[in-house]
């Protein structure tokens, strides 16, 4: 076997200056917004929310909630990507089966973005008072609950969580990138137990960090709220944000030489149907947090909701239901369409999209005092959408350029594989 | 008389040792305008299906119509016990709780969904059927662990029991042999 033919396509040298490009500006630009954004509210508009007033009198400008707001939500989306793929890629290790060999170097690469996430937490950090309630003294002081949480909820221990979740994400990744190298070369049998025997428990520790992070980085924002499904619901997102990237990079790869002769239709549907099931599992983990709140309806519980449902937020909680639920789900449903990688790719960019839509429904109204404010919050929302979507192309562009300098390192299929050629054979009997 | 249309065997079946050349096989015979044509494997395999015809089954159709049915079931029969035929207050919560009404209509779907899959297998690929020609044939029992066979009916108006034998044979199958009925 040719090692040499299963590179990157040449093309992919413009995507990547591209990508770097359009992440830089989108950054810029977001952050541009913000400033002007802050100004305005400041000079009394309306539409300023109590939770940003007070952010000001904790010495933050609005200017700069607004806009690690949004550089949250970017972080939290590009951070899916790669915490997703490694655990689709332990997924896979322990599973088995076609579809993850032709998806095993798309979900490496993204896994080995992981300094780089690390890396953009850091402003995570500097703009932990813009962002978190807990993290002002005087805050925790008036409040008897906040002072009951500061034991978990304070900025020293906040950081180390960060610190060992992106430790134990990291060496995940670097060992199953390193032995996925050595069974390239070697072509070594062993090497394929030892990464089944690491991603059985590299699974349970994908779940148990990302509870903690989920917990840490979204649900705290408002940290009187609590819900036990909140990590799952995370976990899932993640998944699938990073099934809908790597079907969209497979795509793109099939449409040039040499890929374009290695992928085969039932590559397609069985991702096709994986994408359905995260689809699915999303949809039932935010069902179950709204049936049980709702059901339960304690005050205590049910102001997330609340927040959540008026001043056009209502609009929007109706949008994620049908972009991200009704109508992948539907269109799923076809085998034609999970067959035809033209047709899959434009449900993967749907469900990206939507990903996004629900980031910023989850995040943004964290911080909106909707009550009594009906009126003036569609100025407010509006800038959200623009700033929250700008940072999210911002890193993901970033992203996207580390993404491919990984993804060129190493043949874009595993040739050590000890099933790789029944993948091939698939690609030559679809032919006939 | 009906006896003296029905042909006098029920085909020929073709015998073919591994999937690839079954495959290439079941497409030279649907390109040389058989239609009457069946193959057996102990395994799927989709691209074998795709070489004899069978493109695409009313199937998925009955299971999306079983699934609505069961959804439109499900919800109105709970509509009807909690709001309209005995409407209990649970919780201060609404007659009309929708929240609370989806988890068993998801369930009746699913539950309309492979009722109509089973069912309609069934009645779609004539199941159960007690008796059936190929099991006249000494090889066939192989086909359930590492044989693959083709086989040509003689109802097929191109059949033609000599040229048709020749034409299995050139297919590169280790035997072609009658099937009686």
């Amino acid at each position: 076997m040719d090692t040499t033919s299963y590179n990157l396509p040449p093309a992919a040298e413009r995507w990547q200056t591209r990508a770097l490009i359009i992440g830089v500006v989108a950054l810029v630009i977001t952050a541009v917004i913000a400033f002007f954004s802050g100004s305005l509210t400041h000079s009394g508009e309306a539409g300023v929310a109590q939770g940003e007033a007070a952010a000001a009198a904790h010495g933050s400008t609005t200017f700069l909630a607004q806009f690690f707001r949004s550089y949250l939500v970017g972080f939290l989306f590009v951070t899916g990507i790669s915490v997703g793929s490694l655990a689709i890629l332990m997924l896979q290790h322990l599973s088995g089966g076609s579809w993850g060999l032709v998806i095993r170097r798309i979900l490496e690469a993204s896994t080995r973005t992981m300094p780089l996430l690390a890396l953009m937490f850091i402003p995570i950090i500097f703009g932990i008072h813009s962002l978190y309630e807990w993290s002002h003294a005087e805050a925790v002081a008036a409040d008897p609950i906040l002072k009951h949480k500061s034991l978990y909820l304070n900025v020293p221990f906040f950081i180390g969580r960060a610190v060992f979740y992106f430790v134990v994400w990291g060496a995940l990744a670097y060992f199953l990138n390193k032995w996925s190298r050595e069974q390239d070369h070697t072509g070594d049998p062993r090497v394929k137990r030892q990464m089944q025997n690491l991603s059985g428990p590299g699974i349970l520790l994908f779940g148990l960090t990302v509870t903690f992070a989920a917990v840490d980085w979204g649900m705290s924002l408002e940290p009187h709220w609590f819900s036990t499904i909140y990590g799952m619901l995370v976990m899932a997102a993640w998944g699938l944000t990073a099934m809908a990237f790597t079907i969209t990079a497979l795509v793109v790869l099939s449409r040039h030489d040499p890929m374009s002769h290695v992928y085969a239709p039932s590559h397609f549907h069985d991702l096709g149907k994986l994408l359905l099931a995260f689809v699915m599992i999303y949809a039932y983990f935010s069902f179950s947090q709204f049936l049980i709140i709702w059901s339960g309806d304690l005050p205590e519980e049910t102001s997330w909701y609340l927040r959540r449902l008026r001043g056009g937020w209502e609009l929007i909680g109706l949008a994620v239901v049908i972009l991200h639920f009704a109508l992948p789900f539907v269109l799923l449903l076809s085998r034609d369409v999970k067959r035809n990688a033209r047709r899959l790719v434009l449900v993967a960019l749907l469900v990206l999209v939507a990903r996004v839509v629900d980031w910023i429904y989850l995040i943004a109204p964290a911080s909106h005092q909707t009550e009594g404010h009906e009126q003036s919050l569609w100025p407010m929302l509006l800038l959200d959408f623009t700033t929250m979507f700008a940072a999210t192309v911002g890193l993901g562009g970033i992203w996207l350029w580390f993404f491919l300098r990984q993804l060129r390192q190493q043949p874009l299929l595993p040739i050590g594989a000890p099933d790789l050629d029944k993948v091939l054979a698939a690609a030559t009997t679809s032919q006939h | 008389m009906k006896k003296s249309t029905r042909p006098a065997t029920y085909g020929l079946m073709a015998e073919f040792d591994d999937p690839s050349a079954v495959v290439a096989a079941a497409q030279k015979v649907y390109d040389e305008g058989y239609r009457s044509i069946d193959a057996y494997s102990p395994y799927p395999i989709e691209a074998l299906s795709e070489a004899i015809g069978v493109h695409s089954t009313r199937m998925p159709l009955l299971v999306l119509i079983g699934g609505i049915l069961g959804l439109i079931g499900g919800y109105a029969m709970q509509y009807y016990t909690h709001a309209i035929d005995y409407p209990i207050i649970v919780g201060g919560r609404p007659f009309h709780s929708w929240p609370s009404f989806i988890p068993i209509t998801f369930e009746t779907t699913v539950l309309g969904a492979s009722l109509a899959a089973v069912f309609g297998m069934l009645a779609l690929n004539g199941l159960p059927e007690p008796y059936h020609p190929v099991f006249n044939t000494p090889n066939f029992a192989l086909a359930s662990r590492d044989r693959f066979f083709i086989v040509i009916e003689a109802v097929d108006p191109k059949f033609d029991r000599d040229a048709t034998a020749e034409f299995l044979r050139g297919l590169g199958s280790r035997e072609v042999i009658d099937v009686e009925h």
